[in-house]
């Protein structure tokens, strides 16, 4: 059940660092929202406040109002675990439990959140992996280890992992900045699909995937080094890569600067 | 492109004259085995001078075989090769020989303590006890002092190895600000207690309290030196494990208690074990708080709450004390057993860390 995300006047801070500034948007269910922007400028620091990923790094704070169906994620009595039940997230390079089989990865959210049935478990297990173009792939060594697979696989086990949990809202980092094309063109493939059942929140540093996979961009700046990042815009992808309503979106897609 | 290539197969004949080119990439080279070579002139040269100044210390021999050595290898290379190449192989020489300095002692401790220590070491010496045995006699065993060091460091284990556990996760995934400073700083505080001030400050609260000695405070006090070394070796283990993992399960809504116990701490159980054998093999050594604390006993006392006990290198030291040839034989026995000790544990650690390492087979 893919949910909506309304953000308002969102600041994040590393300590007394503010990493992002006065962000507001909202991100439709049941579609791609790509993040885009020079490195540094906070998409990926506004990316983990949405399932309150940020508060895990030493000093992190945020202040502001992140609404899913209008239920406030930092709102008194929200318990962040289970906010990122939720909201999964995907991480820029690959990391599944080195301890795990490919089985046993897949199936820790659910076992060690204590909410599965045995009978269950492995019927998800498959569900996932071939939500996540895997299965052929690893069905006859489910019991081997998930780091023997290949970049692009671990990647896509990764996918797996988040959405056995069936979270409503996928967050993914930078997904394909550590692949190859060929897997970077399954993962994008993938994303087309799940969009059906997920609202997906993809950050890219690359401009053509983000042209390619997402329904609607939003674009990223920092005023200089140091300074707080800040939402340019947001609209249609489109719009954004035709006829972007802000010079600065022009120039950096054009390639003008950044 | 097809004329370069058959230059270079007209180029690749083998040549005539092994002097290379000036200017050219190869340049003379020595033999692969001419480190061997000059071990051996070395050596020789080394031998025949002691032997003909007419010194009596191998000692001797050796030091001046090893800086002959660096001195042939320098200067042949120099001549052969060039100044840079013999630099190198001047660098790797040293490193050699500063490594056989250092195995050379270590070997000849190993050889001794088996040669001396097999004379004795058999299936009756380890089911047997003092009881009885007066120090000339060529019988008595070491079963009694076996026994108080198993039960001695197996407490000490039992309540160190948890503690130093729990206190490294602190550590790492919870501690900040000042307490976790101060935790830091009295680990390494610990970490340099000389034995006997452990064994000291166990027996003033004894004498405060009125306790008997016994095997248990002995361990007590083999508790406070395992302590630190099982935190230290942790708590590098811990930091080890890659952040990412730790993020990747919290992102999968799972409590930091299950992350911890289920990812964390299984990624790092290897090096954790291994940390835990090592601090183990430490304190099996230990004498100075066994003598103060145990006390030592002849008898077989196969209870650690209650009355002394012994333990083996207790029993080194007392039966070397006793100064006769059977117990000399004795203590070197024991030293055998208390080295295999050791020895057995640091294999099993090497064991399970490498059974429970993190897999990477396709």
């Amino acid at each position: 059940m893919a949910k909506r995300i309304d953000i308002g006047g969102l600041n994040a801070y590393y300590g007394s660092h503010k990493a992002i500034e006065d962000i507001s948007m909202t991100v439709e269910p049941r579609s791609v929202t790509a993040f885009i922007g020079p490195s540094g400028c906070g998409k990926s620091t506004f990316l983990r406040t949405l399932n309150r990923m940020h508060e895990v790094t030493p000093g992190g704070r945020v202040e502001g109002k992140v609404l899913l169906d209008d239920e406030d994620l930092y709102g008194p009595g929200v318990d962040p675990v289970t906010v990122r039940r939720t909201v999964g997230m995907v991480f820029q390079r690959p990391n599944p439990f080195p301890t795990m089989s490919i089985f046993d990865n897949v199936a820790a959210g659910l076992r060690l959140n204590g909410s599965y049935r045995k009978n269950e478990l492995s019927d998800i297990v498959e569900k996932s992996l071939k939500g996540a173009n895997l299965w052929n792939e690893v069905k006859d060594r489910l019991n081997k280890p998930g780091s023997g697979l290949s970049g692009g696989q671990q990647q896509r086990l990764c996918i797996a992992r988040a959405i056995a949990v069936e979270p409503d809202v996928l967050l993914m980092d930078e997904p394909c900045s550590a692949l190859d094309p060929i897997s970077t063109l399954a993962i994008e493939d993938l994303i087309g699909e799940l969009k059906e059942r997920f609202t997906i929140v993809i950050v890219t540093h690359n401009m053509q995937q983000a042209a390619r996979v997402s329904d609607r961009t939003a674009f990223f700046n920092l005023s200089a080094v140091g300074k707080p990042g800040r939402l340019i815009e947001i609209d249609d992808t489109e719009r954004i890569f035709s006829n972007p309503s802000v010079q600065a979106t022009e120039d950096y897609i054009s390639g003008r600067f950044g | 492109m097809t004329h370069a290539t058959t230059t270079d197969i007209q180029d690749d004949r083998p040549r005539i004259a092994p002097e290379p080119a000036k200017g050219g990439l190869s340049s003379r080279t020595l033999p692969r085995w001419s480190p061997i070579g000059f071990a051996v002139v070395a050596i020789a040269l080394g031998v025949g001078i002691s032997l003909a100044a007419g010194w009596h210390s191998r000692i001797q021999w050796g030091l001046i075989s090893a800086l002959l050595f660096l001195a042939v290898s320098y200067v042949v290379t120099t001549v052969v090769e060039n100044q840079r190449q013999a630099k190198d192989r001047l660098a790797t020489s040293i490193v050699w020989v500063c490594f056989l300095i250092a195995v050379v002692p270590l070997a000849s401790l190993l050889w001794t303590t088996i040669v001396r220590g097999s004379e004795r070491l058999d299936g009756y010496f380890l089911t047997h006890s003092m009881a009885g045995v007066l120090g000339p006699e060529h019988s008595g065993g070491v079963y009694h002092a076996l026994i108080g060091t198993l039960e001695q460091v197996g407490i000490a284990t039992v309540i160190a190895a948890p503690l130093g556990l729990l206190t490294a996760v602190y550590l790492v995934e919870y501690g900040k600000g000042s307490l976790a400073k101060a935790v830091t700083f009295f680990v390494d505080v610990m970490t340099g207690i000389p034995s006997i001030v452990a064994g000291l400050f166990i027996l003033s609260i004894m004498l405060m309290a009125g306790i008997e000695p016994s095997g248990l405070m002995g361990a007590l006090a083999l508790t406070i030196l395992m302590l630190p070394v099982v935190v230290r070796s942790t708590e590098e283990m811990l930091k080890l494990v890659p952040n990412e993992l730790r993020e990747a399960s919290l992102a999968l809504g799972i409590p930091k208690w299950r992350t911890i116990l289920k990812v964390v701490l299984p990624t790092a159980i290897g090096g954790i074990t291994t940390g835990v054998m090592l601090a183990i093999a430490r304190i099996a050594g230990e004498t100075a708080p066994i003598m103060l604390l145990v006390f030592g006993s002849q008898l077989i006392n196969s209870n650690p709450f209650e009355g002394a006990q012994s333990s083996l290198p207790f029993y080194i030291y007392e039966q070397y004390k006793v100064g006769e040839v059977a117990s000399y034989d004795r203590a070197w026995a024991a030293a055998l057993v208390l080295i295999a000790f050791v020895m057995i544990l640091n294999l099993v650690a090497r064991g399970i860390a490498r059974w429970k390492a993190p897999k990477t087979g396709r």
